[in-house]
């Protein structure tokens, strides 16, 4: 069973990086098509994305609102859900922050900005945790759900943004009133990356205990195998998904909080920049790993941090770097069909009898019944 | 040793391939880091008559709208002198991404003024990054700059497009039959109150019984929106279309379709109807762009005050102009219209003279007043004018 294990290990790993370097490739041909150099597009987004600290910090920026809005998704598809409310909860997060950071403003620096995270996280995870809920006991499509919130959390964005909570000096974009300068979460000592990059890569860990290390992820997870299963076994579905919905709304809330009170100091209408959409992309290459997450997050950061320099050297079009990004995606995706497919990677029969491939399921452990 | 195949290959046809791709690539890398230094040093050394200036646009360049509108002011001045290069950033949303574009820009393209032309990157982004780099010029689309308040390499541009405006609000109650006009606009914001205020007075200047409706989409691009309230104005009458949105493509379409009249904003639509289109307000950048790229290759900075920190004009100054008439307009109109461009030439028109009553009967310009394009309260407009017919909340 020693080789089963490894095997497994590295086709857990190899399929992806083998996805993202099949993409590279098939990007390679579309640069063609459209008249670069594919090497040189390759040499560029490698300099523009990791080559060098100064854009390696772009990367982090780019990557540190991805990995908090991925976990939003990624938490819940280990219980089976698939959410996709990541941009209403990052937008309700930042409605919160700023809420309360106006609201407290005269308190100590320290207090109003842990007070902003905290009333972010509560916004977001409402709003998600309403999701959870609704499934639970509505049964009512999470996915669905939580798309159609989104536009709800935008619409209401806009609402409040230009009517009661509008900065009357605010005259041509709307916006609240800003937070104070004090108030605000500064940059990591040494470079220009915000807090919010150590607050995603936290979190990542956190999760990744939560739902590997602890019995309320092992319940989670058993949950999100067979859910019969566990509630035979006498698990709190309901509680478990709502709490997971809740956690995961939390974590895009945080990052709506981060965006509010590192980068715009308001909240206006470029809260809703489309991190949501990414976190999705982000948590699907993970395969819902919250480590892996923090991982691809920066991978999608430096996608997007070379889209600049494709249009400014090589005069590609502007879509190219969501072409890029496409191309990742549905390539990885595509490589999800090939877990157990590949003869390499599956474990040597001891005897004749080829065991099947255990299925890719995170919950394939035993249930144990207390 | 098994004999098992990975996609039909041994295991050793697959090892060689992964190493001669990685050699490959390796080489590769290896040569694009030359030719990078090279190029570097090669814009190093002629840098002394060369200069490189940065355009970010928030959407797409070739939007028929605001973003395309600077995209030919740049691409103009791009072909007009040769000792210019630009280089061009589109669809850069107002987040951090605008920061790390202006800062690509002038880091790795070592551009000596940016362009970041859409009104939400100014604050915080262009405000954080002149502080960072108080060596380059930003120039900014909008006009928010506060002298002693914002930094000094921070200036800001914009056009009285209402001037515009108010010679297509000429045409458009001139060609319409019913004498409803139709107004789509993104947001009651005062930029955009303005024209639709000059549009409407430009048309009662002509026509007094004309009417202009106008439905706010919420949104700088909505385009389901745009079309639903461009079809339901056809439905109610209205003959002729505008709209200030950042695309005004589907507005444009939809009244072709629909066989009425538009006239355009922002870019010349002409092409997306050709019978309707009777004349639209445009941006003319060009002129704009060319005075700042000779003032910076002149040495001339913001910091000293040689270019100047708030730059406005109208159509005496170029900054904007009127589409060509369409075929729908008759001699009559474009001599109305004409005689108007020429009192906007030569200064002898103000739009918002007394008395302007807004609709709801309020006296908003008393007849002693008379408010010039440069007046700060034009800046602050929160009224639609008598025989506009809409809300502004």
């Amino acid at each position: 069973m020693v080789t089963h294990v490894w095997r497994r290990k590295l086709e857990s790993a190899c399929l992806p990086i083998a996805a993202v370097l099949a993409s590279l490739v098939l990007f390679g041909i579309f640069c063609a098509v459209v008249g670069a150099n594919p090497f040189e597009v390759y040499g560029s987004i490698w300099k523009a994305a990791f080559g060098r600290w100064t854009s390696f910090q772009n990367t982090l920026i780019r990557a540190a609102p991805l990995m908090l809005s991925a976990l939003c998704t990624a938490l819940p598809a280990r219980l089976g859900l698939v959410i996709i409310g990541n941009e209403g909860a990052l937008v309700v997060g930042g409605i919160g922050a700023v809420a309360l950071g106006l609201g407290i403003s005269t308190a100590p620096p320290l207090v109003v900005q842990i007070g902003m995270a905290i009333a972010a996280m509560v916004a977001g995870g409402l709003w998600i945790g309403a999701v959870g809920a609704l499934r639970h006991y509505r049964a009512v499509n999470e996915t669905i759900s939580s798309l159609l919130l989104n536009y709800i959390a935008i619409a209401l964005l806009n609402h409040l943004v230009g009517g009661p909570m509008r900065d009357p000096s605010s005259l041509n974009k709307p916006a609240t009133y800003p937070i104070a300068a004090v108030n605000m979460l500064q940059s990591i000592p040494g470079t220009r990356v915000h807090w919010g990059l150590v607050y995603g890569l936290v979190a990542c860990v956190i999760a990744y205990f939560l739902i590997q290390r602890t019995t309320f992820g092992f319940a989670a997870r058993t949950a999100g195998g067979n859910i019969r299963a566990a509630r035979i076994a006498g698990l709190p579905v309901g509680k478990l998904t709502v709490a997971i919905c809740f956690l995961a709304g939390s974590c895009a809330g945080l990052a709506g909080m981060v965006e509010v009170a590192a980068v715009h100091g308001t909240a206006n209408e470029s809260l809703n920049a489309g991190y949501g959409y990414g976190g999705i992309l982000v948590a699907f290459i993970a395969r819902h790993n919250p480590l892996a997450a923090a991982l691809v997050s920066v991978l999608v950061g430096g996608i997007l941090a070379s889209g600049g320099i494709l249009q400014r050297t090589h005069g590609l079009p502007d879509a190219t770097v969501l072409v890029f990004q496409g191309l990742v995606f549905l390539v990885v995706l595509y490589s999800e069909s090939l877990y157990g497919k590949l003869p390499f990677f599956r474990e040597k029969p001891a005897a004749m009898v080829a065991p099947p491939a255990p299925p890719p399921s995170p919950g394939q452990e035993p249930v144990v019944v207390s | 040793m098994s004999n098992q195949r990975f996609l039909g290959l041994s295991r050793r046809q697959v090892i060689r391939g992964l190493l001669a791709t990685t050699a490959f690539g390796v080489t590769a890398k290896l040569g694009t880091g030359c030719s990078r230094s090279a190029s570097e040093g090669a814009s190093g050394a002629d840098g002394s008559d060369s200069i490189t200036l940065g355009f970010i646009y928030v959407g797409p360049k070739d939007d028929y709208g605001y973003n395309q509108a600077h995209a030919e002011g740049a691409a103009g001045i791009a072909a007009k002198y040769n000792w210019l290069t630009i280089v061009e950033e589109a669809n850069v949303p107002e987040t951090t991404s605008v920061e790390e574009s202006m800062r690509s820009m002038i880091d790795l393209d070592g551009a000596v003024a940016v362009f970041p032309t859409s009104f939400g990157y100014f604050d915080p982004h262009i405000l954080k990054l002149a502080e960072e780099y108080p060596e380059v010029q930003f120039f900014h689309c909008g006009g928010l700059y506060q002298d002693g308040v914002h930094p000094k390499n921070v200036g800001s541009y914009y056009g009285y497009i209402d001037e515009a405006q108010y010679v297509s609000g000429i045409v458009a109650a001139m060609t319409s039959k019913t004498g409803k006009l139709g107004f789509i606009a993104a947001k009651p914001i005062p930029q955009v109150l303005r024209n639709i205020n000059s549009f409407t007075l430009g048309a009662r200047s002509v026509k007094p019984e004309t009417t202009t409706q106008v439905i706010f989409t919420g949104n700088w691009a909505e385009p389901v929106k745009e079309a639903e309230a461009a079809n339901s104005m056809a439905d109610q009458g209205i003959d002729v279309l505008t709209c200030h949105v950042d695309s005004p493509k589907v507005v444009m379409e939809t009244a072709e379709r629909r066989g009425i009249f538009s006239t355009g904003y922002h870019a010349n639509q002409a092409e997306l109807a050709a019978k309707g289109y009777l004349t639209g307000a445009e941006w003319d950048w060009t002129t704009v762009y060319s005075k700042y790229a000779e003032d910076i290759r002149a040495g001339k900075t913001l910091t000293d005050g040689s270019i100047p920190h708030v730059v406005r004009g109208g159509i005496k100054e170029g900054f904007c102009k009127l589409s060509d008439y369409g075929p729908a307009v008759s001699a009559e109109a474009k001599q109305a219209a004409d005689a108007a461009l020429a009192q906007f030439q030569d200064g002898s028109l103000v739009i918002y003279k007394g008395e302007v009553k807004d609709n709801t009967g309020k006296v908003v310009v008393t007849s002693a007043e008379e408010l010039k394009q440069q007046d700060p309260k034009l800046e602050q407009m929160n009224y639609l004018v008598e025989g506009v017919i809409g809300s502004v909340s």
